[in-house]
């Protein structure tokens, strides 16, 4: 345990440099880009004057290095800033959005290995059957669909057409009231408070954006499953167990699954954090209020303090990420934090 | 047991009762809520906020009053809007204007209280106005339309009499006292939330709604939605009908689209000009041309080329008015091209004597300093959609004169700088539309030299002394058409900038009624009314 203790302190303290690399980067990135937020935020009809006014009242006529003191001066005492657009302190935004998306992204991904990896591996057995056929067609189908398209088309046959799934209104309808705060998960906080019909508006709503997302997200799992399978059934220690009479489900799941699972949960990690930034546009179609559109509608409108507290934000998502990532290969892997750090 | 309606009823009330911790809205409080769906994101509860984006205005709108207001009347359509030139009372019961005109001495209703119960006074007003003028930036500037620039113009006489004093008289003084900036704020309970150094109570009124409007917002969840609920003790006019509004944001279009057709909300409100010719024969759809806004071509004369007065007329002349009108908008809104050409009213926008015509279009192409054409830059904004396919049909029909054209596509932060406060795009497109309803109001902003909206950098002396003498002189003055007309002339002559069409507001409705249109483009929710869909 020791030695996986100090691999861990490790990886922390590797994050660092990363993490303060990323806040420069995002205060220069954001400055670089072109847009004046004083002439967007001075309103409809503005002059010369009362754009001056707007630059003074945002801080924005300060010198850049004296900006960014007082930006490292507020991060150092936990405060991102405040955001323009949303007038509220960009951590209660991204407070309130990050659990959204967590809660849709999280319920894709685990639909999505649910379906995949199951997927995977009967086509990796049966190399060339109908099942590896049915694999393909998924995975071919899952990554050209568009996310917005399969979005619209779902919404389109299930709540235009049939009228089965609720109206796509984000993530309560608004016959229902949010439940009180405790994680910012719906289903979790539904669940906490006692209060089944909330939680069954709430799973209600998540069905069509996460089965949208599951499907372009099933893609590289079921991919990377069938692969990862292949390359392990055919690799010495199999024909060995074979041969040694081992019975088929040992030799399946005890030996080759495990040793496929490493690139799987891999690619799980990456999936993640892609997905989690880049479901904009689900977003959009379901109206659903995450991460990606705030970071979206924030870039629009050059609101620097919301930028830069969405990047800081997922610089430390990716690390908590890959930490996490590093732990799960220990489990599946015994040989790390001894010898790999 | 027999089980008869009456006791199935009440069965299920105690029922119902005993489920209350199920935190569901009953059916009963469904009916009377209107459900509005809006495709942008309401960023403060506080019109003079800096930041505070156009689609929060509404909250001005909705939740607080002004002094006054202007009537409705019934467009030829049957549909209902505004009405610049009647202007009645909201929170004044009357006013009178000296004579000189230098000063507006207005009544309160004595009635009139806040939606803590607290009475309206003039001293609110004057508290209210001078934030409007003090703040900065959007409410201060368009606070000085209306020639209300400094504290000491307003004045508390007492608790009923709140007097307004002017440099010069205006006739766009009591309008501007009408736009949603000079709205009304209970004072006493602001500066309980007031600072030394935020001494207007900006933190607290962009959070809380302090009006004696005739709704509050109950509930606001940034990025979701508002909820309104109507405030029974209002007098700024007529009760409304609906108990409880939920403004819900609903950014994809085609979303917005399904909910409304499937009659799940009541109104769509500002949806695209395709999804409105679509549904215009299924649904009510509402259309109305937006009051003194114009989409415009312009070409900037710090460029040399369209120094040429010949190149802006046969660019007038080359541009396929109708295939723009159709492809950009639809058809919604109204043309404004193929006019008679005579100047003989003073209406705006009105239509201008060019059409598509290839042929004049070479002739004047061949009598100007680029016979044989130039390159040049279309700009248009990412996020308007109708300038990208008016700029593909601009581009085509501008090749025939020899002018090649390479559409650059600008970001929306960037499109405002670029466009309008640094002036630096040859040949682009512009939308403004003016809140107050004049002709000299849209010559102010756009063809003054300088002004924001003026991006084609048009420097006319004669233009600019003639706005600057009918801005605020009245329109029945006799002096007035004839100068205004005068100004018409010179600008189509001119050309700055070619009017393409008017635009429409598009709003579709399922299930409620008495929609009315407004200069603001907002959602005005006091009027409307549930139907039987």
């Amino acid at each position: 345990m020791g030695a996986r203790g100090g691999a861990i302190l490790m990886r922390i303290a590797q994050a660092i440099p990363v993490i303060v690399g990323v806040i420069v980067i995002s205060f220069v990135l954001t400055r670089a880009l072109p847009g004046d937020p004083a002439a967007q935020f001075a309103g409809l009809t503005a002059t010369p004057e009362s754009i001056e006014q707007t630059r003074v009242k945002l801080g924005l006529d300060k010198p850049l290095p004296e900006q960014f003191l007082l930006y490292v001066g507020q991060l150092l005492r936990g405060d991102l800033g405040q955001s323009i657009s949303t007038g509220r302190p960009v951590i209660q935004e991204l407070g309130a959005r990050l659990p959204a998306s967590l809660e849709l992204t999280l319920t894709a991904l685990i639909l999505a290995c649910a379906i995949a990896i199951p997927l995977g591996v009967l086509a990796a057995t049966r190399p060339g059957s109908w099942i590896d056929q049915l694999c393909r067609l998924l995975v071919t189908a899952g990554v050209s669909l568009p996310t917005f398209f399969t979005g619209i088309v779902l919404i389109y046959v299930f709540y235009y057409l049939l009228g089965i799934a609720p109206s796509p209104l984000g993530r309560l309808d608004f016959l229902y009231l949010d439940p009180p705060h405790v994680t910012g998960f719906f289903l979790i906080d539904a669940a906490i408070a006692g209060d089944w019909a909330t939680w069954r508006g709430a799973a209600a709503q998540l069905v069509l954006p996460a089965t949208t997302l599951a499907l372009f997200t099933l893609a590289p799992i079921a991919r990377m499953t069938r692969a990862a399978m292949l390359s392990a059934l055919s690799a010495d220690f199999i024909r060995t167990a074979r041969a040694a009479g081992l019975d088929s489900g040992k030799v399946l799941y005890g030996y080759a699954f495990r040793n496929a699972l490493l690139p799987v949960v891999t690619t799980l990690g990456m999936v993640f954090s892609f997905v989690l930034g880049a479901n904009v546009l689900v977003e959009k179609v379901f109206a659903w209020p995450g991460i990606g559109s705030y970071a979206v509608e924030a870039l629009v409108v050059s609101d620097y303090a919301a930028v830069q507290g969405f990047v800081l934000a997922m610089a430390l998502l990716f690390v908590t990420l890959n930490l996490v990532i590093d732990l799960a290969y220990s489990l599946i892997d015994p040989r790390f934090g001894t010898s790999s750090k | 047991m027999s089980i008869s309606r009456r006791t199935f009823l009440a069965a299920s009330a105690a029922v119902a009762g005993s489920v209350s911790f199920a935190r569901v809205l009953s059916a009963q409080a469904a009916a009377d809520t209107l459900v509005v769906a809006y495709n942008q994101t309401i960023n403060s509860l506080d019109l003079h906020r800096t930041g505070t984006n156009r689609a929060s205005y509404q909250i001005a709108v909705n939740c607080y009053d002004r002094l006054v207001t202007f009537g409705t009347k019934t467009l030829p359509d049957g549909s209902l809007s505004y009405d610049y030139s009647s202007i009645e009372p909201e929170l004044a019961e009357s006013w009178t204007i000296s004579d000189d005109g230098l000063v507006i001495t207005f009544k309160l209703k004595p009635g009139a209280t806040f939606q803590d119960g607290s009475k309206v006074t003039a001293h609110d007003v004057k508290w209210s106005f001078d934030r409007a003028v003090t703040v900065g930036g959007f409410p201060s500037t368009q606070m000085r339309a209306g020639g209300l620039v400094r504290p000491d113009q307003f004045e508390a006489v007492d608790d009923q009499t709140f007097i307004v004093k002017l440099d010069r008289p205006s006739k766009l003084s009591l309008p501007d006292l009408a736009v949603p900036v000079p709205f009304i704020i209970n004072s006493t309970l602001a500066r309980e939330h007031a600072t030394d150094e935020d001494p207007w109570a900006m933190e607290y009124l962009h959070q809380n709604t302090i009006g004696s409007g005739a709704y509050k917002v109950v509930r606001w969840d940034p990025g979701q939605q508002v909820v309104y609920e109507r405030f029974d003790g209002w007098v700024g006019g007529p009760l409304p009908a609906v108990r409880r509004v939920i403004m819900r944001e609903v950014p994809s279009a085609a979303t917005q689209r399904a909910l409304i057709e499937r009659g799940d909300i009541h109104m769509a409100f500002d949806i695209p000009d395709k999804d409105a010719s679509e549904l215009a024969d299924r649904l009510s759809v509402h259309s109305t041309p937006i009051e003194n806004c114009i989409h415009c071509l312009c070409m900037n004369s710090n460029f040399e080329p369209f120094q040429d007065p010949e190149v802006r007329k046969a660019v007038a002349y080359a541009v396929p008015y109708e295939a723009i009108f159709q492809a950009a908008a639809y058809g919604r809104g109204a043309p404004l091209w193929g006019g008679t050409g005579e100047i003989d009213d003073i209406e705006w926008p009105r239509k201008t004597p060019y059409a598509t015509d290839i042929a004049k279009a070479k002739e004047h192409m061949a009598k100007s300093k680029y016979p044989d054409g130039f390159d040049t830059t279309l700009s248009i904004a990412t996020d308007l959609g109708w300038m990208e396919p008016a700029a593909i049909l601009v581009q085509e029909a501008v090749k025939e004169l020899g002018i090649t054209t390479t559409i650059e596509k600008i970001p929306g932060a960037n499109w405002r700088t670029a466009s309008l406060v640094e002036k630096s795009l040859p040949f682009h497109f512009e939308n403004f539309g003016g809140w107050l309803n004049t002709p000299d109001y849209y010559f102010f902003w756009a063809y003054q030299k300088d002004r924001l909206f003026n991006s084609s950098n048009y420097v006319n002396e004669e233009v600019h002394e003639l706005t600057e003498e009918t801005l605020h002189m009245p329109m029945d003055d006799p002096e007035y058409a004839g100068k205004i007309q005068r100004m018409f002339e010179i600008v189509l002559d001119d050309l700055p900038r070619i009017p393409l069409y008017q635009p429409a507001l598009n709003v579709a409705v399922n299930g409620a009624a008495d929609y009315q249109f407004w200069f603001h483009r907002m959602p005005d929710i006091r009027t409307l009314k549930t139907v039987e869909s």
